[in-house]
């Protein structure tokens, strides 16, 4: 049985920096490539990169595959690859069947022309005939919701009813193979489910669609296979359930190491600009055991050791503790007087066990901010992590 | 190619309607435009004919003045086609870059496009032949073949440099100039006989030859001299095959050189 899209040890390379594009660059290269004589895709020349490096896969018919990875993974060249508007350096592919793409869904659009003129551009631009367009017209329509505009030119249309009609030609193409990229999140949520809804109907009539996207939750829920690539090779290759998380956790690896390459120059420390009379000198986190640990699994106990330094005599400090996922939300929140732990006052060094127990978090990046407070809660003294 | 492009016809229609209605989109007087452009371009080119018979001192023929109008616009077709299909393929990055389709069909339908401005200058034209009672003769039906080598020869052009523009921005400046300035190098205002020995010179560009064809045909009313007209014809269709071979050939850079 032949596969829908083959993809078989395919290399790409790009050219970094800016491209003279001028007879005075043409003229030594058009000579030295004369002399040389090497083949064009064999190595890298200076300043290129392999964008797609050995990168193989098969979609069977009727398959949803997704592909996923970071920024800059490879995963809109191997859309423009298999669309045809590239080609490979070394490697080959092949294609069975109509192939359609979602890439750029506007691009085809000529703000001075209406809605209905670039439907039919658009639609033709895509692959169509007339005569079909002709037929899907009315669906189209329908499908856009934008049946008063259809004679407006497009430069008038918001950006989501100009995205709207975008897909709604393209959703109408009817290819045997659909190339996906990270169109889906257009229009409000009621055209957005209506975009899932035709992609499902479009998997049923047994189109094979092969979707870029950074909706991990999306892909999860349609495709049967997804494939991870990083920095242009192919990472992992599997259900969903085994390369979701696989990819999750190399996000949040990275995302750990910023934010604590941030925290160690500071920039999360309070500015305060008289003397502090109190300064937190270490905060550490420790497991049930009383160990020094980065990372603990979801359900598991955390304890926080805070060491403190204050130099003039505080009456009735205030700790507070707030434990802040990765992307700033507060997930957890404590201060110490509302727990009912009211310490007297502190001076010189002292240390400051909190049991938090279990936090029942979910997977993600977290780091604690905690602050000792005077008590009116005027004068935060010290901001330190774990 | 020829295939693929025919599969794309439909495409090919489209850009070129496209390409007529953004022309006249948001201008009051809109489609009067068409109209309106070759009156003024074949005025233009009667002021001077006008002024040159009286700078020699001779009377102002009528057969001259026709002759320029019935030449002036197949010249101004061919410029504007090849301006708009030089920049044909740069003005539609966007669709280059991310839309597979055959990408001959941009210049294509550029210059389908003027060639739709061109018929309409031409039927302008006739209008005003038949007020000026000029007459009619057999040779007429050859124009249709001179316009067909014409387009022939700007779609070969237009599809070559399209391409070498894409990769060189240097190249549209090089065709500005030389468009610029080839009405003086292009039997368009005068006529190439005027030459005498140097008249070969002329006819050897191609758009001289059909010009003179065309005006023999018209207005002369008398056979196209054959060897010049076959000449212009191998002219035209080399030129429109080798512009097809080279387009398909660097036509899979296009959208990482763009």
């Amino acid at each position: 049985m032949n596969n829908a899209i083959e993809f078989n040890h395919v290399w790409k390379k790009f050219k970094k920096g800016e491209k003279f594009n001028s007879i005075r660059d043409a003229v030594p290269n058009l000579v030295r490539s004369l002399i040389q004589r090497k083949p064009e895709s064999a190595s890298l020349e200076n300043q290129e990169f392999w964008a797609l490096k050995d990168v193989s896969f098969h979609v069977n018919p009727g398959e949803v595959v997704g592909v996923i990875g970071p920024n800059g993974a490879g995963k809109s060249t191997i859309l423009k690859l298999l669309s045809r508007i590239m080609l490979p350096n070394k490697g080959g592919m092949e294609l069975n069947g109509r192939v359609s793409a979602l890439i750029e869904v506007t691009a085809g659009f000529h703000p001075e022309l209406t809605g209905r003129e670039n439907v039919y551009l658009n639609g033709t631009i895509l692959g169509m005939k007339r005569k079909e367009i002709d037929e899907k017209f009315q669906e189209i329509l329908d499908f856009s919701g934008l049946e008063d505009f259809i004679d407006t030119p497009v430069k008038r249309y918001s950006s989501g009813m100009f995205s709207r009609l975008g897909f709604s030609v393209a959703a109408y193409v009817d290819p045997d193979i659909l190339l996906v990229d990270e169109v889906l999140a257009v229009g409000d949520i009621g055209f957005q489910a209506k975009c899932a809804q035709k992609m499902r109907e479009l998997l049923k009539s047994g189109t094979t669609i092969m979707l870029v996207s950074h909706q991990l939750a999306l892909v999860q829920s349609l495709c049967k296979r997804v494939v991870l690539l990083h920095k242009g090779e192919v990472q992992k290759e599997g259900t969903p359930y085994e390369v979701i998380p696989f990819y999750e956790n190399i996000i949040l690896q990275r995302q750990e190491e910023e934010l604590r390459k941030k925290l160690e120059k500071g920039d999360y420390k309070v500015k305060v600009k008289d003397e502090t009379p109190a300064e937190l000198s270490e905060v550490v986190c420790l497991n049930d055991q009383g160990e020094k640990k980065g990372s603990f699994q979801v359900h598991e106990p955390i304890s926080l050791e805070i060491i403190y330094n204050a130099k003039k005599k505080v009456d009735r400090p205030i700790f507070t503790i707030e434990i802040v996922r990765g992307d700033g939300v507060v997930c957890c929140s404590s201060e110490s007087r509302n727990d009912g732990c009211v310490l007297e006052q502190i001076e010189g060094e002292g240390k400051l066990k909190v049991r938090l127990g279990d936090l029942m978090l979910a997977p993600s990046v977290y780091w604690t901010r905690v602050t000792i407070w005077d008590k009116e809660l005027v004068h935060p003294k010290r901001v330190k992590k774990a | 190619m020829f295939k693929e492009i025919m599969k794309y016809r439909d495409l090919l229609f489209m850009l070129t309607f496209r390409d007529i209605r953004i022309r006249y989109k948001q201008a009051a007087m809109g489609f009067l435009w068409a109209i309106f452009m070759p009156i003024v371009a074949v005025a233009a080119g009667m002021i001077i004919k006008v002024a040159m018979a009286r700078v020699a001192g001779r009377e102002v023929e009528f057969l001259g003045i026709v002759s320029i109008a019935v030449k002036v616009l197949p010249w101004s077709f061919f410029i504007s086609a090849l301006r708009f299909a030089v920049q044909s393929l740069i003005g539609n990055a966007n669709l280059v870059t991310k839309i597979f389709f055959p990408r001959a069909v941009l210049p294509l339908a550029a210059i389908l496009a003027c060639l739709f401005d061109f018929s309409i200058a031409c039927v302008v034209l006739v209008v005003m032949l038949t007020l000026a009672k000029l007459g009619v003769s057999v040779y007429l039906f050859f124009v249709p073949l001179f316009i067909i080598m014409l387009f022939l020869l700007v779609s070969g052009m237009g599809l070559l440099l399209a391409a070498a523009n894409l990769f060189y921005r240097d190249v549209k400046y090089v065709v500005e100039v030389i468009l610029t300035f080839g009405i003086f190098f292009t039997p368009v205002l005068y006529e190439a006989k005027i030459f005498g020995k140097w008249e070969i010179l002329l006819l050897l560009n191609p758009v001289g030859s059909i010009l003179e064809s065309i005006n023999a045909a018209v207005v002369m009313k008398q056979m196209p001299d054959l060897f010049w007209l076959s000449y212009a014809g191998i002219m035209s269709v080399v030129v429109f095959f080798v512009g097809m071979h080279v387009f398909q050939k660097q036509e899979y850079k296009f959208a990482e050189n763009i």
